[in-house]
This record gives C-alpha cells, sequence and structure tokens, in this order.
C-alpha cells in the first residue's frame, strides 16, 4: 500500500513536468495544426540553460542560504523561461512561419529538421554525456514533519508542484480571460475568420509560441533541479512522453493535456517500479498507438473535428 | 468620393486567375449587391477586400485610403467587416463570446448597448447567448455571423451570401433585417446567388461572370434586363 502510494507521489511529480512540456505541443497544434517536433529538444535545452545558470553563473550548493537558493532559482526560472521563449520565437519565425501556406508536410519536415539542429547544438557544446547538477534542494520528508512515515514527499517534489501548478493556473486564466487569449482561442477554431475579426493572426501565432517557449523553459529548470542530469538527447525521451500526454488528453485541449501528462506520469512511475524501467518506453509508445488507433480524439476530446 | 471604390483589381489562386479586372464602388448609404453564379468570383472580391487574399494588380481605397496591401485586421478596424460565406461562426464559443469577437476590432469597452442592439434585430440569439454556436441551427448561424460583423460597427458590411443554405421564409427574414440595418446607417455590399431577393432590396447591382464585371445598372433596371432575367432570375 506505501508502496503504492509512493509510486502515485513520484508518478504525479512526473505527470506536472510533463504537463508543461505537453501544454507546448498541444498549443501549437491547436493554433497551427503542426506537430512542433522540436519541442521536446527546446525543452532539453531549457534545462542545459538551467544547468549552466546553476552551475557556473550563481553556483548554487546544498549549503547557500536558502532565501538566497529561492531567490536565486527564482530568477533562473525567469531567466530560462524568457530565453526559451524567445528561441522557439526564432524558430517559429525561422522554420515555420515561411512555410505557413505550404502543404501541412512542409512545416512538419522542418519541424524535425529543427529538432536536430537543437540536439546538434547541445552536443556540440554539452557533448555526449550526461551533465549533472549537485542535489542542492534540501532532502527533507514533508510528511515526517507532520507524523506520517513509510511514503515520503520530498522537498524537490513540493519544488515541482510550486512552480509547476501556478504556471498552469496562470496558464488556464490567460486563454480564457484576456483578450489575447480570445485572441488565440479564435484563430485556433478559425484564423480566417479571426483575421476577419480583427485578430491580428500573425502576432497571436507568435504569443502561442512564445507561450509555449516560455512553459518549456520553466519545465527544463524543473527537471533539472529535480533530476539533476540533462543529455543532449532528453528531449526525445520526454518528447514522447509529453506529445504522448496531448495525445491522450486529445490535441488541442490545454485540460486535456494536463490531463494526460498526469497519467502518462503514473504510467512510467508504476512501470519503472513494476515492470522494468527499460520496458517504459515501449509502454508509452505502446499507449500513443493504442489511442491512436482506438481514440485518436482523446480523453477529453480533440478541439478541432468541430471547426466549421 | 465613393466610400468603397475597387479599381481593376486582378486576383489569382496559384497560377489560376479569378478576378479579372473588377471595377466596382460603393457609396455611403446604398446597399450595393454583387451578383454571380458559382465560381464566378464573388466571395474572392470579398475576400480580396477583406484582405485575405492579395490582388496582384489594381488598387481599393476605402474613403480614398488605400487598403489593398493591408492585412485582414488592419482592414477591420479602418470599417469594414464580412460576415463570411458559410457563416463561420466560432463553433466552440458561446452566442455571447462570438459576438465579442465581432467587437474585437474596437479597443474601447464596447457599450452594452450594441449588443443590445444585435439582439434586438435578432431576438433568436437573445434566447440563446449562452448556448454553444456549434449547436445553433443554420439560421441561427447565419443571424449570429451577421450580427457578429455588425459588432465592429462597420461603415462597410459586407455579406456574403446570407441566404445559402436557408428556408425561404428565413431567407426573406434574413433580406428583412438587411434592409433594416441599411436603413439604420450601415453602407452594405451583398453578395448573393439569390439575384431576385439581393435586387428586391439594392439599390444598384454587379453582374459578375468568370471574373469580370459584365453589367451594372440601378437594381430596377437589372431586374427588368431580360439576359439577367434568363441567367439568374430563373425567368425564360
Amino acid at each position: 500500500m506505501e508502496q503504492i502510494l509512493q509510486t502515485i507521489i513520484i508518478g504525479l511529480s512526473n505527470g506536472l513536468i510533463f504537463a508543461l512540456v505537453a501544454l507546448g505541443y498541444t498549443l501549437v497544434y491547436g493554433i497551427i495544426e503542426l506537430i512542433n517536433f522540436a519541442h521536446g529538444d527546446l525543452f532539453m535545452l531549457g534545462s542545459f540553460i538551467a544547468f549552466v545558470l546553476i552551475s557556473s553563473v550563481f553556483v548554487i550548493t546544498a549549503d547557500t542560504p536558502l532565501t538566497l537558493m529561492v531567490a536565486q532559482i527564482a530568477l533562473i526560472i525567469a531567466i530560462t523561461m524568457i530565453a526559451t521563449a524567445a528561441i522557439n520565437l526564432s524558430i517559429e519565425r525561422v522554420a515555420y512561419k515561411p512555410l505557413r501556406n505550404a502543404p501541412k508536410l512542409a512545416p512538419l519536415i522542418s519541424a524535425i529538421g529543427m529538432s536536430f539542429v537543437l540536439q546538434n547544438i547541445a552536443l556540440l557544446i554539452f557533448g555526449p554525456a550526461n551533465k549533472s547538477v549537485n542535489a542542492i534542494l534540501p532532502s527533507v520528508n514533508i510528511l515526517s514533519a507532520v507524523g506520517i512515515t513509510g511514503v515520503t514527499i520530498s522537498a524537490e517534489q513540493v519544488f515541482v508542484a510550486i512552480v509547476t501548478i501556478p504556471l498552469l493556473i496562470a496558464l488556464t486564466w490567460f486563454v480564457n480571460k484576456t483578450r489575447q487569449g480570445r485572441a488565440m482561442r479564435a484563430t485556433a477554431q478559425d484564423p480566417d475568420t479571426a483575421g476577419l475579426m480583427g485578430v491580428n493572426v500573425d502576432r497571436t501565432i507568435a504569443i502561442t509560441f512564445l507561450i509555449g517557449g516560455a512553459l518549456a523553459g520553466a519545465a527544463g529548470v524543473v527537471q533539472i533541479l529535480y533530476n539533476n542530469t540533462s543529455v543532449w538527447n532528453l528531449g526525445f525521451r520526454f518528447g514522447l512522453n509529453a506529445f504522448t500526454s496531448a495525445v491522450l488528453g486529445g490535441i488541442g485541449n490545454l485540460q486535456g493535456a494536463v490531463l494526460g501528462a498526469l497519467v502518462l506520469g503514473l504510467i512510467n512511475a508504476f512501470s519503472d517500479r513494476y515492470l522494468a524501467a527499460n520496458w517504459t518506453n515501449a509502454i508509452v509508445f505502446a499507449v500513443l498507438i493504442g489511442i491512436l488507433v482506438f481514440k485518436p480524439t482523446g480523453l477529453l476530446g480533440q478541439q478541432l473535428a468541430d471547426r466549421a | 468620393m465613393a466610400l468603397l471604390e475597387i479599381r481593376d483589381i486582378h486576383t489569382y489562386y496559384g497560377a489560376i486567375h479569378a478576378l479579372r479586372g473588377v471595377t466596382m464602388s460603393v457609396e455611403e448609404g446604398e446597399i450595393v449587391t454583387l451578383i454571380g453564379s458559382n465560381g464566378a468570383g464573388k466571395s474572392t472580391t470579398l475576400r480580396t477586400i477583406s484582405g485575405l487574399l492579395r490582388p496582384r494588380q489594381g488598387e481599393i481605397h476605402l474613403r480614398g485610403k488605400r487598403i489593398d496591401g493591408l492585412r485582414p485586421h488592419e482592414i477591420v478596424e479602418l470599417g469594414v467587416c464580412q460576415s463570411p460565406e458559410g457563416r463561420r461562426v466560432f463553433a466552440r464559443m458561446t452566442v455571447h463570446e462570438n459576438l465579442e469577437m465581432g467587437a474585437f476590432s474596437r479597443r474601447e469597452k464596447v457599450p452594452t448597448a450594441d449588443y443590445d442592439r444585435v439582439y434586438d434585430l435578432f431576438p433568436r440569439l437573445r434566447e440563446r447567448t449562452a448556448q454553444r454556436a456549434g449547436t445553433l441551427s443554420g439560421g441561427e448561424q447565419q443571424m449570429l455571423a451577421i450580427g457578429r460583423a455588425l459588432m465592429s460597427a462597420p461603415k462597410v458590411l459586407l455579406l456574403d451570401e446570407p441566404s445559402m443554405g436557408l428556408a425561404p421564409i428565413l431567407v426573406e427574414q434574413i433580406f428583412t433585417i438587411i434592409k433594416t440595418i441599411n436603413e439604420s446607417g450601415t453602407t452594405v455590399l451583398l453578395v448573393e446567388q439569390n439575384a431576385l431577393m439581393a435586387l428586391g432590396i439594392a439599390n444598384r447591382g454587379y453582374i459578375l461572370q468568370s471574373g469580370e464585371i459584365v453589367l451594372t445598372d440601378t437594381a430596377a433596371v437589372l431586374a427588368g434586363n431580360e439576359a439577367v432575367q434568363r441567367a439568374y432570375l430563373g425567368g425564360d
């Protein structure tokens, strides 16, 4: 029982990180029907940017005083989000925007190319081996403080929740309550008509890439502080999970992406714990294929089928 | 000076020469109708005016200001709004949210009176404010598409086939409402396949054939023209 609870906690923590990346896939797909294969790699770059900031710029160690550490981590998250947002925006300008009116396959191939470019940039700068940071978050069990034993929630897991959950809430608010959010929803449903209503479609698409990029950056920081390591092809495994999450929830559907990510996080954790870690990728692929064959609209429904 | 003036525009779809020098004008306060059979280039003309397509040649002026080459959202802000062919309401948004989208180009706070004006024109929409647009009937969607375009407070309202796919009684209703909208001060450019109805409410008309204007006159004269009757009014 305790073991199962523990696995659930691990699964949900993983799932929250997947969710930030999955939202990037689903936002972009929702708005221009492009599967941005470079998105997982952008997340990888985010974790490397955080790696440099943690190990070389701010030089945070486990001995750094807590308040200073909190301030530095907040700053690192902000810098990384800005950097990955800017990179994603540039990718859109260079690799996708010129192909806006080309057949659908063209930007898709461009996205695969972008994925290789980002991976090779990481390979060139950081080399083929894993890069690690020391564990800097205090290793305490939050639950033992309130007298629960047997199950642990670590400071890292609390950190994951503290960063991801407010971002998820902020995104929901932005999309549903702001003028720019309305422009995004209208563009996702019908770009031409959104333009006829006065929406600047090009700008709206650019903002979507900015937001997706920023979320991937935040996920990158969270991942390196949670797992303490990054590698050039990290984007592939994470990207696979995040993309499967988005499809599982119904691609184009924001809540669906978060739900799908939590489910995928749990699948990962249970597979790692009770099966074997080297089977996990195969299981994720099986889930992906299963959804595409049996329920291509995902759990909460794809939000495109009703386009007029 | 005409409110909207189109001078010799040529528009292409890839290699297809869809508009071959269309020239027309719309004076302030008029209803002008553009009539033609399927594929004549009626929608292409409206899409070109709205900036969804760029003419390769020719000019479009709104009160003397050149607007061809501007992007769709800039053209709406200048006061030309379109209710597109096939209605194209935002299916996943509610009726009221669709109207809010119609007012998107207005940066100021939109007075409730403007929403009321649309709801007064289309009482059916008022009963369905919180309903998703995708679940409305075809006629209701058409009303919403027109109401949505009105929310931008346009100087010129472009209507693309508002009668398409509607029951005859609804068609009549829609045309009566278009007339009402015009009488309250909005200039209308109406694209229609239903020439009889369109000429019934319009001041002037243009006949479009294979991307070219072949005839123009007052609506009354066009409705009496034998060739027009044969081709578009089902007469013999």
